[in-house]
């Protein structure tokens, strides 16, 4: 049973990081009550889940808590965390102004290879350092990928703040030229996408999906290319929560032949008006 | 009694003829409807000044600004336009600025060029913005264009269609 959640999750992890903007599979999300709040003690819950439509768990639940940052910056607590047949649930203490964030991040590598003759899987989240010790000698056929992924969502206390949307100079990360907690359906976003700190290249796949998929017969999707900036401009077609997931495949750096799998998935709330 | 009346009156003349003009005051009348629904809760109000290029400013917002621990401003958010242009910005309560929220009926509120929240407006093209959300109710906004400084006898007027009624702006000195 937990064999099977984990590999469960190993392949939802490694959809989101990997799969065309084209395919359907499970997708990684988590799921905010509201992003923008006006209380000054105010709380936000959300749900978390990998499922096929957006946002309705049917499949998997998160299995371990993300982590939160205060808009400071510092580490926030995830509070009342509780998993569910096909979804978790967890809430956050919006205990001071600003802009929140919460965050899964998935770095390190997946891999298989072959010992006396049997296949092998590296265990799961074995990070870069210990792949050392992760292949044992002997080993043929091994293969092996880098992932690097990121969920994220962003609720904002009063006025908007920056200090969350700093990035780490690690993986495919979000360039918010739009605060994500001040958009409106009525006014086109803008997000830029960097690799390793630099801006992303031209041509990787963005896709905006909007929640609510059960209540359609069209998945939705606003397919768009990153510009010469790194950059997707989107217009909203109508208020709404939104998924967006850009993903970018290519050469390992650190490890030698072996694959790189990078994703940017984020949750975006757009307001009427 | 007569006698002090008829100085003032004077007073008032000399000042306005001889001395520094009156301050210029825009005059805000609003309607908020009154509704047959089951559950009916007093819409949060919200009136702001727009201008292009220049920052929103809150001349009056009405909410529950009495509540413990500020609880009241859990729902500001639902103010939303207003909330994105300005609210978001402020601390609440705001003297001069907060208010109680009002019953059904004809309100009328006063801006006084110079003083309070309006502050001294300088001379160009605004949007008198009143927005009104309502718990478990709807939301509406209006929107009443003017130029400052006023001309004699200029108004503007709006009027909406379910949580605001009709509204105007009158200008005098």
């Amino acid at each position: 049973m937990h064999k099977q959640f984990r590999l469960g999750l190993i392949a939802a992890a490694a959809a989101i990081a990997t799969l065309p903007a084209t395919l359907s599979a499970h997708r990684l999300w988590m799921l905010p009550s509201i992003t923008v709040v006006s209380s000054d003690d105010a709380w936000v819950t959300f749900d978390a889940a990998a499922s096929n439509d957006l946002f309705h768990p049917d499949h998997q639940p998160l299995r371990a808590p993300p982590a939160a940052f205060a808009p400071d910056g510092s580490a926030a607590k995830i509070e009342n965390w509780a998993t569910g047949r096909y979804r978790s649930t967890f809430d956050l203490h919006l205990t001071q102004p600003g802009t929140w964030k919460v965050a899964m991040v998935n770095q390190g590598v997946m891999g298989s290879y072959t010992l006396n003759g049997e296949q092998k899987r590296l265990p799961r989240g074995t990070a870069l350092a210990e792949l050392a010790g992760a292949v044992p000698a002997g080993a043929t056929e091994v293969k092996l990928t880098e992932v690097d992924s990121r969920n994220e969502v962003f609720v904002t206390s009063g006025a908007p703040t920056q200090t969350v949307l700093t990035p780490t100079g690690k993986g495919l990360e979000l360039v918010a030229a739009s605060h994500p907690n001040d958009l409106v359906a009525s006014e086109a976003a803008t997000f830029g996408f960097l690799v390793d700190g630099k801006p992303a290249p031209a041509g990787l796949d963005v896709q905006v999906i909007p929640g609510g998929k059960r209540y359609r017969d069209d998945e939705g999707t606003i397919a768009l290319k990153t510009d010469a900036q790194g950059q997707v401009r989107i217009e909203w077609p109508g208020p709404g929560m939104y998924w967006l997931n850009v993903s970018s495949e290519g050469r390992s750096t650190a490890i030698p032949d072996a694959a790189r799998r990078m994703g940017y998935t984020a949750t975006i709330e757009v307001l009427p008006g | 009694m007569p006698l002090s009346y008829r100085i003032l009156m004077t007073g008032i003349a000399a000042a306005s003829s001889a001395g520094p003009a009156a301050a210029q005051t825009m005059q805000l009348d609003v309607a908020i409807p009154r509704l047959t629904v089951a559950e009916y809760h007093r819409p949060y109000v919200a009136i702001w000044l727009e201008q292009q290029g220049g920052p929103a400013r809150t001349l009056q917002i009405w909410y529950d600004h009495d509540m413990p621990k500020n609880e009241g401003t859990k729902w500001l958010r639902d103010v939303r336009q207003w909330w994105r242009a300005s609210g978001r910005a402020l601390k609440l309560p705001a003297d001069g600025v907060s208010g109680a929220t009002r019953a059904p009926g004809r309100h009328s509120v006063s801006f006084v060029n110079g003083r309070g929240p309006l502050g001294r407006l300088a001379p160009g093209q605004y949007v008198l913005v009143v927005e009104a959300a309502r718990e478990v109710g709807g939301r509406e906004l209006l929107r009443l264009p003017f130029a400052w400084p006023p001309k004699p006898g200029v108004a503007a007027t709006a009027r909406g269609q379910s949580e605001l009624g009709a509204a105007t702006l009158t200008f005098k000195r």
